[in-house]
């Protein structure tokens, strides 16, 4: 099925990672220094106030302010990202509340889950990849608060997947009975998104 | 419409580059014979992928400068530390292969159905995807109205700047050159800001269609700007890259 992929004439490779990068940086990624960022819309500016969690399925969804789910259980992750534009970061330092923990104080279970943000972004995931301290609603990178280009207030962070996964400005995660493609997912991105599997688009 | 542009899994293929154009000192077009390329809407991108001689493979996403109907070709801005830009700008030649697979995207774009007036903001090669749009509602006669804003650093680094000088009825180009300007020039001078695009964009109440494609800093400058001044976010679509976005 593939093609044997010509040699690229002239092509030298110019980036060497450093070895203690081995093992680390998915087929097809390399890695920045920088951290781009990469929205469809403008980036919204939610009031703290305004500011509210929820999870759970529809109609049945425990909901945290602000204030409430900052006196959550805090974790500090050091995790690597993989953004399918190619790029990937090393030991980006977070700190969020386990989506473990969400669940489990929501009391709910479902086998999928619809991330919704503000601005309208969507993205779906399996709730297998939520769990297992896989997956956190991360508030602060680096020490600071969670910049708004960033997805501050807080963002979805499920650093195995590709980043598209891991939504900004993230308001509630439903629980689904059913796998439904979100955003970028629509638009032909890969309904898994498994940076190690290169799953980019539909199909791959 | 979501979803339905892409459905065909996207199957990397060798196009040759069947021509090379200069756009400024560190801009080059490549237009390429892609063998069986479904075809693209206006904004969307493609993933090219290279091969040394060790099998080693790097791969990047570009804009496609084209318009749906003509021959794929994308715009490469050479960036110095890059391992992939400089490889397109100063070794690619008519004739050499290019594997790639595409098109990618399908929300940063336009169609003459989705109307307007439009309102495109370009910083440096964020150009590319809004020269494919302009050329598109040009050859479909669309007559929308557009305006185009682009900042720029000095008039040589204007991309497509013949093309823009003439620009198809209904559609006004609007130039800001930044860091320098040629003796004489009468266009904005500065960054893209709250002020200039108070003067520039179409009011609101008009229900524009906004398109916004450069560095991270342009877009979420005129972004927030356009959605102060009454913009519905979802009529403003963005696309950022990044210092290292295409490299």
């Amino acid at each position: 099925m593939a093609i044997m992929s010509p040699v690229s004439r002239g092509f030298h490779r110019r980036r060497q990672d450093p070895a203690e990068n081995a093992g680390r940086v998915p087929p097809g990624q390399y890695v920045t220094k920088d951290f781009p960022v990469l929205s469809a819309g403008p980036t919204p500016h939610t009031a703290l106030s305004q500011w509210t969690f929820s999870i759970g399925r529809r109609g049945q969804e425990k909901t945290w302010s602000w204030a409430e789910f900052r006196a959550l259980p805090t974790q500090d992750v050091t995790v690597d990202i993989h953004c399918v534009t190619k790029w990937s970061k090393l030991d980006t330092a977070w700190q969020g509340v386990s989506v473990d923990t969400l669940l489990e104080l929501a009391g709910h279970d479902g086998p999928f889950a619809m991330a919704h943000c503000d601005g309208g972004y969507t993205t779906n995931l399996p709730v297998a990849d939520l769990t297992g301290g896989k997956a956190w609603v991360a508030y602060a990178y680096d020490g600071q608060p969670l910049a708004a280009e960033h997805g501050g207030p807080a963002r979805l962070l499920v650093p195995h997947l590709y980043f598209w996964k891991s939504a900004k400005w993230v308001r509630s995660l439903e629980l689904r009975d059913t796998n439904d493609p979100g955003f970028w997912e629509n638009y032909g991105y890969h309904i898994y998104g498994d940076p190690w599997r290169e799953q980019r688009y539909a199909g791959d | 419409m979501a979803g339905t542009a892409l459905r065909r899994r996207l199957i990397w293929q060798v196009a040759k580059v069947s021509a090379v154009t200069v756009e400024t000192a560190s801009v080059r077009t490549l237009t390429l014979d892609v063998p069986d390329w479904p075809g693209h809407q206006a904004g969307q991108h493609l993933d090219i992928r290279l091969t040394d001689e060790d099998g080693y493979m790097a791969e990047r996403s570009y804009s496609i400068a084209s318009a749906p109907g003509e021959p794929v070709a994308i715009t490469v801005e050479r960036l110095d530390d890059g391992e992939v830009s400089p490889y397109l700008t100063d070794e690619l030649r008519t004739g050499d292969d290019l594997e790639l697979r595409g098109p990618i995207g399908g929300y940063f774009v336009w169609e003459p159905e989705d109307g307007g007036p439009l309102l495109l903001l370009a910083g440096g090669s964020g150009i590319v995807p809004l020269r494919s749009i302009l050329r598109h509602r040009d050859r479909t006669g669309s007559t929308v109205p557009a305006r185009l804003l682009y900042s720029s650093r000095t008039l040589d680094d204007v991309i497509y700047r013949a093309e823009l000088d003439q620009p198809a009825s209904g559609v006004e180009v609007i130039h800001t050159l930044t860091r320098d300007q040629p003796p004489g020039w009468s266009g904005y001078a500065r960054r893209v800001d709250a002020a200039l695009l108070a003067e520039v964009a179409w009011p609101a109440a008009a229900m524009p269609l906004a398109y916004a494609c450069g560095p991270t800093s342009f877009v979420e400058a005129v972004s927030q700007a356009l959605v102060q001044s009454g913009y519905p976010p979802e009529r403003v679509k963005t696309e950022r890259f990044g210092a290292t976005g295409g490299t």
